[in-house]
């Protein structure tokens, strides 16, 4: 995944626990049929509506809960990266190490409404709205984190680490 | 610079003089756990391990086997451990919620770092172990590597001080915290306190398991005299428990007075600022009950419950679920009686595994229904329909109400 993602956004609200996510009974299923599951409650119908490329954006707290691999659902659907006021910090590492590209933007889902087109960096920190024109600028990534989701996730970087058969 | 209980473990763990909020450090993990659905979901076996004596595998979320699916993970698992030579291998029949397995079996040492893809491995925090939840893929790499990194966040220190009441037990102190606290994310929580010592160890393992329900990262207590007596009686030896620096620097100290405390309840869909004591809630009726999961599936849970349902009958048009943490738990139950007093009074008991907590298998909730649940979450959704409702009690609490029909006082009920 790329560590710099601009697309669609689709704002959220605060503390989206992983059950709404990805709830029991979609750990039943192969990932590309869980997927279908994703915010089933709080936005029916959304993974027909989302595209490749688009951003989620939510509140505070966003993902606390499980370990439940709800980035890997979100690669799935085709989100290109995931954009909160604040992360559960178990949710933001299963992020990073899945290769989705994830950034803490405090007042994220004021700054951002439906629809809007954002563009954001993580090796620099920058983001911008480039509906409204507004922009700035965040803390960057520490590099480690930048390399896990530039070489695809933990898995990838295990298959070149020779841990891991290669498919 | 004075340092805090889990800035003091991660900083040994990664061959440094000291951490402090903000540095990323890379720790040697000392013991990693893989449970049932890590074999049934995407697994992909490796060529290499780090150590396969840093390694146990216990069968926990869904046992026995409820989906195909879950059943060819077993027969991975099982041939996974004897092709890695790994011992630690809790299989059905040995099984149980991995961190009741995890204290049970000694796998949680006092100042060291152990990893597992639950998400209440905060669990392991009442041995004063360095535990959290990590995701599948770090999970792997941790095995194949020992190692991880952890950014340290700040701490939070919880000051206990006084004794809580016979009907109060530490479902209530979590309660209490979540309701007066609220969420804790990217902060670690640390208890400690002239309370402590009167704190058994099954009420700190429930507070320290639902660290994860206020978001937090690392949920750790003092080592005191019980958990060194405790871990004795388990022939666990030769660790560095990790105390706390007098100047030690908190985000936050917070006292806790366990003797103001009653027995608590949190209404559905979150614990955070979302309760209100037993005592003031309206009057709501209950058609499930459940006893059970990580945080309260634990021989004194069990007791508690048997205490408050012996020779009572369970209310009609309520099902009451007792789930016990581990087959060590339910055995060991079964010798002291409480299984026939709590299936006597009408409740159903199961085989040991997380079950309806999670709404996978044995006790969805339906539709419209109401759950009073002594579990880990209250979710939307998380029992089973979302249009559930859970609400969250401690087993005292559970099993009261189960036998009035409606959630009540546990001190309603004389036994």
């Amino acid at each position: 995944m790329s560590v710099a993602f601009s697309g669609r956004v689709w704002v959220f609200g605060d503390s989206l626990d992983t059950d709404a996510m990805y709830p029991g009974f979609a750990i039943k299923m192969d990932p590309a049929e869980a997927a279908k599951h994703v915010f089933y409650e709080v936005r029916p119908g959304w993974t027909d509506e989302v595209r490749a490329g688009d951003i989620v954006v939510a509140g505070k707290n966003f993902g606390i809960g499980s370990s439940r691999p709800v980035s890997a659902l979100f690669i799935e659907l085709g989100v290109a990266g995931v954009v909160a006021d604040e992360f559960n910090s178990l949710f933001f590492r299963n992020a990073i190490n899945s290769g989705l590209p994830a950034m803490t933007l405090p007042g994220a889902t004021s700054i951002f409404t439906d629809g809007d087109v954002g563009a954001f960096d993580l090796t620099d920190g920058t983001w911008r709205n480039e509906t409204t024109g507004a922009s700035g600028t965040v803390a960057k990534l520490p590099e480690m984190m930048l390399d896990i989701i530039a070489s695809g996730g933990l898995m990838r970087r295990l298959v070149i680490q020779g841990y891991l058969p290669a498919d | 610079m004075g340092m805090t209980m889990i800035e003091k473990i991660l900083a040994r763990k990664s061959g440094r003089a000291s951490v402090s909020v903000g540095d990323i450090v890379d720790v040697e993990v000392d013991m990693t756990v893989l449970i049932d659905m890590q074999f049934a979901n995407q697994w992909k076996r490796p060529n290499r391990i780090h150590d396969s004596e840093k390694l146990a595998v216990i069968m926990d979320h869904a046992v026995p086997a409820p989906t195909i699916r879950d059943a060819a993970g077993g027969s991975e698992a099982r041939s996974f451990v004897a092709d890695f030579g790994i011992e630690r291998f809790y299989d059905v029949g040995r099984h149980g919620i991995c961190h009741q397995v995890i204290a049970e079996n000694g796998l949680a040492r006092p100042g060291e770092v152990l990893a597992c893809t639950d998400s209440h491995t905060c669990a392991a925090g009442a041995f004063n172990t360095a535990g959290r939840g990590l995701g599948p893929a770090e999970v792997y790499s941790i095995m194949c590597t020992g190692r991880t990194w952890f950014q340290i966040a700040p701490t939070i220190r919880y000051e206990l001080q006084g004794v809580i009441a016979p009907s109060v037990s530490g479902k209530d102190i979590f309660l209490h915290i979540a309701n007066t606290y609220g969420d804790a994310p990217n902060f670690n929580l640390e208890y400690g306190g002239s309370g402590l010592a009167g704190l058994p160890l099954h009420d700190r393992r429930t507070i320290a398991t639902q660290g994860a329900e206020v978001s937090a990262d690392f949920s750790t207590f003092e080592a005191d005299g019980v958990l060194r007596d405790h871990l004795t009686s388990r022939g666990v030896t030769d660790y560095h428990a990790a105390q706390p620096d007098p100047d030690a620097i908190y985000s936050e100290v917070r006292p806790i007075d366990l003797n103001a405390l009653e027995p608590y309840v949190a209404r559905p869909g979150t614990v955070s600022r979302n309760g209100v004591p037993v005592s003031q809630i309206e009057h709501l009726t209950i058609d499930q009950a459940f006893i059970g999961s990580c945080a309260n599936g634990q021989l004194e849970d069990l007791e508690i419950a048997a205490e408050v349902l012996r020779g009572k009958t369970v209310a009609p048009g309520v099902r009451l679920l007792v789930t016990p943490a581990s087959q060590a738990v339910y055995r060991e139950a079964m010798r002291l009686g409480y299984l026939q007093d709590i299936a006597d009074s009408g409740a159903v008991v199961t085989n040991s595994t997380c079950g309806a907590c999670f709404g996978y298998h044995m006790g969805v909730v339906g539709p419209g229904e109401v759950c009073l649940t002594s579990s880990t979450r209250n979710f939307t959704g998380r029992m089973g329909s979302s249009e559930a409702q859970i609400f969250m009690a401690s087993p005292a609490t559970v099993a009261a109400s189960a036998i009035a029909g409606y959630i009540t006082d546990p001190r309603s009920v004389t036994t």
